[in-house]
């Protein structure tokens, strides 16, 4: 149980489907527009149900609970060794060298 | 259980909740037909360019180093006819607080929105400028919203715009998400209404005069190291304000001739609406997909006439490749030990092969850096690309197809720009304007020529390929 006032994440349908503009491309038409956003928790819950949060600034919004301290996990991502030999590529053109460019 | 009824509700009372959310009645500058008194709105702003440059020194922005940037100087000189190649300098942009020149912007529109007694500010951004306006409302103790278009329909985030809403949040704002499409927009004026915060937007006076200050900055900057005002300053452009703000700072500053090049990231066939394509690419801004539709089209933005207005002030644009973007924002970091987020680095891509057509006592500025870090770092965008499907080798640039492939610079020979035509983008950009009308005033004439920079003749024949008259009266 994941308790009254944590600090958690919601996510919420805006749109369905069926609702959104027919103006849009067929694969942005064919799902739903979503939103999440985090708050306090105003009743105690479980990951999963319908809940009501309140907001940095005061507001109340409510959806479906996906997290509990929602962090986040962004990287610089698996290593990228073309960026080394941009280097030697930059680098032997401009201060010469026996690097092969 | 979705907002369906309120959306069509909300989007019929669209004016009222501008006009209220912006503070500017903008009837007052329309003329008929088409024309609107633009320069009348960017003056009825109320601060000089002497108060804007001290409401940025309260907020942390502003009188960033202009970098002379030796090393790459020398090195596009070994790639250009003798006697060729402009000194290169760098407006490091990335330290103003936040890390971007959206500072500039944000720090007027705050300041105007705490001036006139709001308690918050709300922004629909998935960019710098995001964080630009929480640091600023941070500040000014005004609360603050920031709506971003952020993940795919699977939850995948672009790694980019998710260490903004990272930052949005390290600056204390609340931070809406949302999947793939335009109808953010009613998300945002679904909170305009209900908060009754200013709405920031990137395209009122207050967020394109913002920039004015460095554009006459760089100017200033460049007389003390040179003796001479630059020769070109190349901006990256987008929604175009970065572009029209930087011009008419300029202009302010010196009279004599700035040549002003936009540059964009090439994303042709990339729609931005489209959620399949969302995590295809790897630049969030700075791209053909706003910079194309934005300079034809400027009144497309979530307020009723853009003060960023492009077309008005650029002499030419070009595009450089995402792969193009990677290998300099690398160089940048090789030759000159200055890391940056790659999308500060599009006009720097051009402004490389641009500075090689000047003579070597001419100075090209490249007017922007942004910071980077987890997520908008170049190696994150590269891994993250790949992770996607994205084919990415080194290779000719001019065979890169944006969604499918970056192609890596096989050499520094490989770095060059595509021009576009400004002609065609003038004869779209006068389609879009009298889609509506079949007749203009000589008001409306005098206002497309001024709109398109472009002859009073090139306009004439424009207008009369597309069957438009001009009212006698």
């Amino acid at each position: 149980m994941i308790d009254k006032g944590s600090w958690v994440q919601i996510r919420r349908v805006v749109l369905a489907p069926k609702e959104r503009p027919e103006t849009l491309p067929e694969e942005t038409r064919r799902v739903p527009l979503l939103l999440w956003i985090k708050g306090y928790l105003l009743a105690a819950a479980e990951i999963g149900d319908h809940v009501r949060i309140k907001t940095l600034t005061g507001r109340c919004e409510e959806g479906v609970l996906t997290a509990v301290n929602p962090t986040f996990a962004h990287t610089f991502g698996e290593f990228v060794p073309e960026l080394l030999q941009i280097d030697r590529i930059v680098k032997t053109a401009l201060w010469g060298g026996d690097e092969n460019e | 259980m979705s907002d369906y009824s309120a959306y069509q509700s909300l989007m019929k009372r669209k004016n009222e909740i501008m006009k209220r959310s912006v503070g500017i009645d903008y009837s007052l500058y329309e003329l008929r037909n088409l024309a609107f008194d633009y320069q009348k709105m960017m003056a009825d702003t109320a601060y000089s360019l002497a108060d804007i440059k001290k409401i940025q020194a309260l907020g942390g922005v502003g009188n960033t180093p202009l970098k002379e940037l030796r090393n790459l100087t020398a090195l596009t000189r070994k790639y250009a006819q003798p006697g060729h190649g402009a000194r290169i300098f760098l407006k490091d942009e990335a330290l103003n607080d936040s890390g971007s020149f959206k500072a500039r912007r944000a720090s007027v529109s705050c300041y105007h929105a705490k001036k006139s007694g709001f308690a918050g500010v709300i922004t629909a951004t998935s960019g710098n400028y995001g964080a630009a306006v929480a640091s600023q409302a941070a500040k000014l103790g005004l609360k603050c919203i920031i709506v971003q278009e952020c993940y795919d329909s699977r939850g995948i985030g672009q790694p980019e715009i998710i260490e903004k809403a990272r930052a949005c949040e390290a600056y204390g704002a609340e931070v809406v998400q949302l999947s793939v499409g335009p109808e953010l927009f009613f998300v945002f004026l679904k909170l305009l209404e209900e908060t009754g915060y200013f709405n920031a937007s990137l395209y009122t006076p207050f967020g394109v005069r913002g920039i004015e200050t460095l554009g006459s900055e760089l100017v200033e900057d460049t007389l003390k190291l040179t003796g001479k005002a630059p020769d070109m300053v190349v901006v990256t452009n987008a929604g175009g304000g970065n572009l029209t703000g930087t011009a008419r700072g300029i202009s302010l500053a010196t009279e004599a001739p700035v040549a002003i090049v936009g540059a964009s990231v090439n994303l042709k066939g990339l729609h931005m609406a489209s959620d399949a394509d969302f995590n295809r690419k790897s630049f969030t801004t700075g791209h053909t997909g706003f910079g194309i539709p934005f300079i034809t089209n400027p009144d497309r933005s979530d307020v009723p006439r853009s003060a960023a207005r492009p077309l008005r002030y650029m002499d030419r644009y070009v595009t450089v490749t995402q792969g193009q973007v990677f290998f300099v924002t690398e160089m940048l970091t090789a030759l000159e030990g200055i890391e940056r987020g790659p999308a500060g680095n599009i006009s720097l891509a051009a402004a490389f092969s641009l500075g090689q057509e000047l003579k070597e006592d001419q100075t090209i500025i490249v007017q922007e850096t942004e910071y980077t870090g987890a997520g908008k770092h170049h190696q994150a965008q590269l891994a993250f690309a790949r992770q996607n499907g994205i084919d990415v080798v080194f290779g000719d640039p001019k065979t890169e197809i944006p969604g499918q492939s970056i192609i890596l610079p096989r050499s520094v020979a490989d770095l060059s720009y595509n021009e576009l035509s400004l002609a065609e983008i003038r004869e779209s950009y006068l389609r879009n304007a009298v889609k509506n009308t079949k007749t203009i005033t000589k008001a409306d004439l005098q206002f497309l020529v001024e709109e398109t920079k472009a002859s009073r003749v090139f306009v004439e024949e424009v207008l009369a390929k597309l069957g438009i008259q001009e009212e006698n009266a």
